[in-house]
């Protein structure tokens, strides 16, 4: 991570602590990366000869993945997923909430936070059997469903990302609503109150008053939850395995199912690089607006 | 006339205000019901010895509990999750704590890089890393190796550990740490006497953090970890509940519910000492 050549006696000695970390990180972090690059251009597989001794197969698993219907369709998978779930979701609903609880009676937002925090907190798999209980087959939705004479048994397979979404913004919103309680809290009062005698409506004062002052924090954490759901896998092998066929295959489901299921090693790494390039391309986009932000 | 009258009579903006404290409360009110609801089944499964999904199917009794409560079904799990929390825990504080402070002390070219690219480091999607990090772990033969699995676990942490570690030190005015070198100590004997002691708050809540997403994380170890023996609980719930044919929900669920009281303990303690906004304030405001 520091630059080899530039490194003087004095330079050495001044960043020996952070060794271990960067050892750490190029082994296991760097070196995935390097090794997905060059994985994706071999025939790597899960068991067998070419396990062991791969062959250099040139752009094979590229060219195999742009005619591969399922790959463009596990794309806008992941696309509606973000879309919805994160942006929509994630973000609407959270900043709906923290607007919700800085005015509601206080038992009532004491409440609600500790089982909105709950759903975030408790551990992945159980957040994810609790999701699969409330939507599979004589699960909750469906004995509501029965009330009013619907039949919800197989939502699972009928619209398996809406309950994806659905799933995820009831797992990750607690986030966003404590961002923005945090942002929204140190919007300095006297600009507010100031926007009250200038007889701007409520509505007025947080579109045009309090949304700009925490642009930062927003642009923040529209960026952090894309990633978080970018990286969204036990929740869809938990709900839907990512089927029923490849109906529920966002990019990292279909990288494991290619890789393990149908034991293309090659192929799934290749398919994990192109998703690694994704994240990476947000990520630099998101930099560079901070960067921006900062010197505005 | 008519508004005039009100002012007079209930203090107007006053009772508009309260109108509007009903109205948000109530909706506050239900979207928390809602999100109440996949919890609840949670609850009256564990407790019910002929659990399925259904809600409306109740019962009583200790039977889950004492059935799941066993040292092969139970204990190791757990106690692999301990391991590995405890080593991704230690291992990312420690290293981040050495990695931050000259990133955070000598303002040159070379750390104002490197904390450019922990910050993108930060950001990557460890899922898509996941197959790559099988394929590297055969290659390497460390598979299913718990010592293997922390140290990706904890590089897969440090990034946004350095990232919180380095603004907490930045924090800290140089100027006692120059007073203990001209007392004779060295750099990381002011390390370890001075800038230690006081972002203790600071190293409490990296290690608690990163205690607490090992402890959740079901991905990594699902990958890494073959062997039953060596698996951690969130592995353990999804392999031999979620794959065994008929599933004992009312076992997974009175499982998930004492896999989860550790974490949910750890957060309320956090919280109560700390406030919950500072265990994020470091990763977000940057």
């Amino acid at each position: 991570m520091i630059s080899k050549h530039k490194r003087t006696g004095a330079m050495l000695s001044k960043y020996t602590p952070v060794l271990p970390a960067v050892i750490l990180m190029l082994v296991f972090l760097l070196g995935p990366i390097i090794w997905s690059v060059y994985a994706s251009f071999t025939n790597v597989s899960l068991v067998g000869a070419t396990a062991i001794h791969p062959q250099f197969v040139g752009l094979d698993n590229y060219v195999a993945m742009f005619k591969d219907p399922d790959f463009f369709k596990s794309i806008w998978l992941t696309v509606l997923l973000i879309l919805f779930s994160a942006i929509i979701g994630q973000n609407v609903l959270g900043m709906f909430l923290a607007v919700l609880s800085s005015k509601a009676a206080v038992p009532v937002r004491k409440v609600s936070e500790v089982i909105i925090v709950l759903a975030w907190i408790i551990p992945d798999v159980v957040g994810c059997y609790c999701a699969y209980a409330f939507f599979a087959g004589e699960g909750t939705v469906d004995t509501f469903g029965s009330f009013f004479g619907l039949d919800l048994s197989s939502l699972l397979y009928d619209h398996p990302m809406t309950v994806i979404v659905l799933a995820n913004i009831w797992r990750g919103t607690a986030f966003s609503m404590m961002i923005y309680q945090a942002a929204l809290n140190d919007v300095p009062e006297e600009v507010v109150e100031a926007g009250l005698i200038d007889g701007a409506k409520p509505m007025r004062i947080f579109f045009s008053i309090k949304m700009p002052i925490i642009k930062r924090s927003i642009l923040t954490n529209l960026m952090l939850t894309t990633l978080q759901t970018l990286s969204v896998f036990s929740l869809i092998i938990i709900l839907t395995g990512g089927g029923p066929g490849t109906n529920s295959s966002t990019l990292p489901v279909l990288a494991y199912d290619q890789a393990f299921k149908f034991s293309k090693l090659g192929y799934g790494v290749a398919i994990s690089a192109v998703t690694i390039l994704i994240g990476g391309i947000f990520s630099i986009v998101y930099m560079r607006m901070l960067k921006t932000e900062k010197e505005d | 006339m008519m508004s005039g009258l009100q002012h007079s009579r209930k203090g107007g903006l006053g009772s508009r205000k309260r109108t509007v404290k009903v109205v948000y409360s109530i909706v506050l009110a239900v979207i928390a019901v809602i999100f109440a609801l996949p919890l609840c089944w949670l609850f009256i499964a564990a407790f019910n010895p002929h659990a399925t999904l259904s809600i409306t199917n109740t019962g009583f009794s200790f039977d889950n509990f004492k059935s799941v409560v066993s040292w092969d079904t139970f204990g190791d799990p757990i106690l692999n999750s301990f391991i590995l929390s405890l080593g991704t825990a230690l291992l990312v504080v420690i290293c981040s704590v050495l990695a931050a402070y000259p990133l955070a002390r000598f303002k040159t070219k070379v750390s104002s890089r490197s904390l450019n690219i922990i910050l993108f480091a930060s950001c990557l999607p460890i899922t898509s890393l996941m197959v790559p990090v099988y394929g590297i772990f055969v290659q390497l033969n460390i598979i299913d190796s718990m010592t293997g699995t922390i140290l990706f676990m904890a590089a897969a942490g440090l990034p946004m550990g350095i990232f919180m570690m380095r603004n907490f030190i930045a924090s800290i005015p140089p100027d006692l740490e120059e007073a203990a070198w001209v007392d004779g100590a060295s750099r990381l004997g002011a390390l370890r006497r001075i800038v230690v002691p006081l972002m203790m708050p600071s190293i409490v809540v990296i290690f608690i953090s990163e205690f607490a997403s090992t402890w959740g994380n079901f991905f990594v170890p699902f990958m890494l970890l073959m062997s039953p023996e060596k698996q951690p609980a969130a592995v353990s719930i999804y392999t031999f509940f979620g794959q065994h044919g008929t599933v004992a929900y009312g076992q997974l669920a009175a499982f998930s519910l004492l896999y989860s009281i550790p974490i949910v303990l750890i957060y309320v303690i956090t919280e109560s000492r700390v406030g919950n906004n500072s265990m994020m304030a470091g990763s977000v405001k940057g």
